[in-house]
């Protein structure tokens, strides 16, 4: 894009596809790293199973993008080679791996989240966005499904997993807002057809199954949070966010053009 | 599925590539999980154009399933394309009943139906799945997630083992 002009709406379409592949594509990689640190075996899977749906998600996106762009880039070019200020995934997926209960706290919001979202992009006007949340939309109703389970043994558990339970919805707070933010990029989509919905007109829907899940689960929604995160859709990332990028891509950025 | 072929080499071709055996599962054929979706023979080019769905968005079989279409079609003489079709997305109620037959017989539970509405609204408690060893309506679900993305863990109450199940997509 030369200095002045206006994005074309490709231009727009492919920042939009971007920043939903990029959220899938950093919760995939916290979620992997579950693998051998689950409270059980079969906790390693199931979050290992939830990862490679978003991952899968990320892949058929990027390639996407990449036609949009008019770049040609592929799937890789995306996830290996950019830099941090590149990503526009928000914040609370990048977030540290916590306990057990923030994980359960942050997968309960974003299924929430992708469920909506998914749902709004049924009938985009662009095929392939079409045909990935036709197939995302089933597997996030799983992921929302396993975490909703989890939250209700946790906070309606011992007093411990309560207490937990509880921390972790606090700690997920204040990265909520930045899910529902009508960022430039959504606008241009949902002008172009591309979703039917701003993600601020996602946030009663999502919402509602959170306080649904929170409510029968014993806890109770936190305060509204005193800070929230910002800048995610715009590539300004938490400190987290490059040592997540380092470990993602040292293979393929030591190795360059390597293929197994 | 539909299969279009214009001669005995072409069917030939086509009925090898039906009969490749999931690699997750090898007791069902792709065409039995419905994961083939067409299936186009030019004689005359000696191509072939396969179209598969993949079952879930990060399947790592969906790799293997490809050059396996690719070399029995190279087996027989054909150079093979194959296509990824996204929609309509695959469901498992494509399955054929021969199917879900074999899936039973190697020890895996077969899918239900799948619901519109999805396992969200559906109560776990009155999901009914059969013990594919004894035959016991008496299971539980240990894990949502099994061996594979398409799979739950399960345990037979009756008999006592664990088993997967096919889970209704």
């Amino acid at each position: 894009m030369t200095a002045g002009s206006a994005p074309s709406p490709e231009a727009g379409s492919a920042a939009y596809v971007l920043a939903v592949a990029d959220d899938a594509m950093v919760y995939a990689q916290r979620l992997g790293e579950w693998l051998t640190n689950a409270p059980q075996i079969e906790e390693d899977m199931a979050l290992a199973n939830v990862s490679l749906d978003l991952l899968g998600q990320a892949r058929a996106l990027y390639a996407r993008v990449g036609e949009l762009d008019g770049s040609g880039r592929g799937e890789d070019d995306y996830a290996m080679f950019r830099d941090e200020r590149q990503w526009r995934n928000v914040h609370l997926v990048e977030q540290e791996r916590g306990d057990f209960a923030r994980e359960m706290a942050r997968m309960l919001w974003f299924a929430s989240y992708q469920h909506e979202l998914y749902a709004a992009q049924l009938a985009s006007s662009d095929p392939v966005v079409a045909g990935v949340a036709g197939k995302a939309a089933k597997e996030v109703r799983y992921h929302l499904d396993h975490a909703r389970h989890w939250v209700l043994r946790l906070g309606d558990g011992t007093d411990e997993s309560h207490r937990r339970m509880q921390a972790a919805l606090e700690w997920a707070a204040p990265y909520v807002d930045e899910l529902f933010d009508d960022h430039a990029a959504a606008v241009t989509a949902v002008e172009a057809g591309l979703v039917a919905r701003l993600p601020s007109e996602l946030r009663e829907a999502a919402q509602g199954r959170v306080e649904a899940v929170v409510s029968e689960a014993t806890l109770t929604m936190p305060d509204p949070p005193t800070w929230r995160s910002r800048g995610g859709r715009d590539g300004i990332h938490s400190r987290p966010m490059g040592y997540l990028l380092a470990e993602l891509q040292h293979i393929s950025r030591s190795h360059p053009g390597a293929t197994w | 599925m539909t299969v279009a072929s214009k001669s005995v080499a072409g069917s030939a071709v086509a009925q090898a590539i039906s009969q490749i055996p999931d690699p997750e599962v090898p007791v069902v054929s792709i065409a039995d999980l419905g994961i083939l979706r067409d299936v186009a023979v030019d004689e005359a080019q000696r191509s072939i154009v396969v179209t598969i769905t993949p079952t879930y968005s990060g399947c790592p079989a969906m790799e293997a399933i490809r050059d396996r279409i690719e070399h029995e079609a190279g087996v027989h003489g054909f150079a093979a394309e194959v296509r990824t079709q996204l929609s309509p997305a695959w469901t498992t109620d494509w399955m054929t009943e021969s199917g879900k037959e074999a899936l039973r017989r190697f020890g895996i539970a077969p899918p239900g139906p799948a619901h519109a509405a999805g396992p969200v609204t559906v109560r776990l408690s009155r999901h009914v799945v059969t013990c594919p060893h004894c035959g016991s309506e008496d299971t539980t679900e240990i894990s949502h997630f099994g061996s594979t993305a398409c799979k739950a863990l399960r345990r037979c109450n009756a008999c006592r083992e664990p088993f997967d199940e096919f889970k209704a997509l």
